[in-house]
């Protein structure tokens, strides 16, 4: 088992596209006067010359990155998450998603978790926005591993990716040696038949220990990491629902136009189950430190470990 | 320039002209104003400055035109059309149902055009990313976008400007067609992005002024941009709105209407009389 590590998914991110600039020539990275925090400076330093800073100015770095991508770049164009896919949202639609272009969206600092910068840097907003965008891929790898996966195969993946990036640094649970990654496919991490927690992202790990606690209560809850949050793997999704009879959902986002409604919506077409979506409940955000929010918005372990209960009435 | 390319030059215009009018008039929409206004410029470009070839439409080392204003496409699939990249027959199909000529630039579906576009501000910004991978590359290829003038009200364009002034981007050469007018009335009552020219100036531009409607300015001009180095160029081309049809001529109003039955032959007849006044001279 490759050791485990406590690193942010941003910081994974930065090493992995270092690590694969120089089989993947094609590859080059934009920010917009943000690469010590999305991390795109572990890039930048190694390799100056396929480094663009485009200033802050987020809409165009989208169309820079569309214009590179129509030339055969590999671009990855990187701003906070509340920039890449809000800001420039309407680029995104426009210049990237519409000519379908080759153009890897980073957003960083997803989430809650951004802590004390407080709720105009809390982007809970991204994945409901990309996934309205025909043809979008979304990824929100869930720790060190998983990232450095995702971001090779979003370089070998032909087309619009859309990759979630956290701030909060989080133990790996993935074996690095053996860790498979393909797009569009969910992970089940626990086996479980008495109901199944579909979790992304920062909330992976959260929930692999509020499985792990309720087993020793004699509760065996199903997990599944959706790295991919479209195409959603509808297969594990509805092959869950018929085994588990009951599903929650987890997500550090608002519960509106992300994971939880991409699996209620293919829950009531075509598998109706009783579903419980935890995530930000249609609020915004506000200061503190990062750990003490996720508590007080009940993404931590010991709360989905409570709902889990609760939708089991126990 | 000589007398006898300059003369094929406005034959070439005017035929481009003539699909922008059968376009518009089938697909009883769409926006001959600003198409009409930048005829000139379109014919320049594909038939003396871009180094293309429409049997191949994909050469990676070809110049690229990104039309950043792209509502006056169908003046674009005109010239794409006279150029040999599709059949002129296509412009009757312009805006209709599984038509290659959509209402705006879609490079998935026109061969020819390099960058789809539609909502402005937005194509310039493609066109520094390609002026850049070209640099990257250390390829000779060369990026040219039109803008229109009520455009530059987007702040997008400033952001792509300063880009391009700070990046060197010598290879790209931006085209403003300065018509005067946007949907809502005059620029210079809507939205006052004037003066034009000291603000590419300020954001590092060479910049020139011509008479968009007039070959030899042209020539002159894209020739001294062509030479110009460690800076971006503009040409802010002076042009009249729906130049070539007496009637559409700087009225606001032909912007985005399609002419009806009587008015298209009466457009269809000017613009073959001044064709036949060409081929006569
Ligand atoms: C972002 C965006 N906002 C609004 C529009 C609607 N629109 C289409 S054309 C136009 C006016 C453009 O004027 P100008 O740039 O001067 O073009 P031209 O005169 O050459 O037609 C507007 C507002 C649009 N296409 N994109
Ligand atoms: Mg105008």
């Amino acid at each position: 088992m490759a050791e485990m590590v406590k690193l942010a998914t941003r910081e994974s991110f930065g090493q992995a596209v270092t690590e694969l600039a120089e089989q993947y020539p094609q590859v080059v990275v934009l920010d917009a006067d943000l690469a010590a925090a999305t991390k795109t400076g572990i890039f930048k330093k190694a390799y100056p010359d396929r480094f663009i800073d485009c200033g802050i100015a987020e809409c165009n770095m989208v169309g820079i990155a569309a214009g590179l991508a129509t030339c055969g770049k590999i671009p990855f164009a990187a701003s906070f998450a509340m920039f890449t896919a809000g800001r420039a949202f309407e680029q995104v639609r426009n210049s990237v998603g519409y000519p379908h272009l080759n153009v890897k969206l980073v957003g960083s600092h997803a989430g809650i978790s951004v802590g004390e910068d407080g709720a105009t840097h809390q982007c809970c907003e991204d994945l409901a926005l990309m996934r309205t965008i025909p043809g979008m891929v979304i990824l929100n790898p869930a720790d060190h591993y998983e990232m450095k996966a995702a971001v090779k195969a979003a370089i070998e993946y032909e087309g619009p990716v859309y990759l979630r990036l956290g701030r909060l640094a989080v133990e790996s649970f993935n074996n690095g040696d053996d860790y498979s990654f393909e797009i569009g496919k969910g992970i089940t991490l626990r086996q479980g038949d008495d109901i199944t927690i579909v979790a992304t992202g920062l909330m992976v790990s959260e929930t692999i220990k509020a499985a792990d606690a309720l087993a020793e209560e004699g509760i065996h809850a199903r997990v599944i990491n959706i790295h991919t949050v479209k195409p959603l793997d509808e297969e594990i999704i509805l092959k869950a629902a018929k085994e588990t009879g009951k599903i929650i959902t987890v997500e550090e986002h608002n519960v509106i136009g992300g994971l939880g409604e991409a699996v209620a919506a293919v829950l009531s077409e075509k598998c109706p189950t009783p579903l419980v979506r935890m995530g930000v409940q249609d609020v915004f955000g506000y200061s503190g430190p990062a750990k003490d929010l996720l508590k007080e918005f009940g993404l931590c372990a010991e709360n989905i470990a409570a709902v889990t209960k609760k939708a089991l009435g126990k | 320039m000589n007398s006898c390319e300059k003369k094929s030059l406005q034959l070439t215009a005017c035929k481009v002209r003539m699909n922008v009018i059968e376009g518009v008039y089938h697909a009883k929409s769409g926006h001959p104003g600003g198409s009409l206004s930048a005829a000139d410029i379109y014919t320049y470009l594909y038939f003396r400055e871009l180094r293309v070839n429409p049997e191949k439409p994909q050469d990676p080392d070809r110049d690229r035109f990104v039309l950043s204003k792209g509502h006056t496409c169908p003046g674009l699939y005109g010239v794409l059309a006279e150029k040999g990249y599709f059949s002129r027959e296509e412009m009757k199909g312009l805006r209709h149902i599984g038509s290659m000529l959509q209402g705006h630039p879609n490079m998935q579906d026109t061969p020819g055009v390099d960058m789809s576009s539609g909502s402005l501000g937005q194509g310039i910004s493609a066109a520094c990313g390609m002026a850049l991978a070209a640099k990257l590359d250390q390829k000779d290829f060369r990026v040219y976008t039109l803008l229109g003038d009520g455009e530059l009200e987007e702040g997008q364009v400033w952001e792509a400007a300063m880009f391009a002034g700070h990046k060197k981007l010598d290879n790209l050469c931006v085209i403003v067609d300065n018509n005067g007018l946007q949907i809502d009335g005059p620029i210079s009552e809507v939205g006052g992005p004037e003066p034009i020219d000291e603000k590419f100036r300020a954001f590092g531009f060479d910049v020139q002024m011509v008479d968009g409607h007039d070959f030899e300015a042209l020539e002159a001009a894209f020739a001294h941009a062509k030479a110009v180095e460690g800076k971006p160029s503009v040409i802010i081309a002076k042009t009249v709105k729906g130049k070539g049809v007496s009637f559409m001529e700087n009225q606001v109003g032909w912007h985005g209407t399609a002419p009806n039955a009587e008015q298209y032959e009466t457009a269809m007849a000017e613009l073959k009389q001044a064709l036949a006044g060409l081929e006569a001279e």
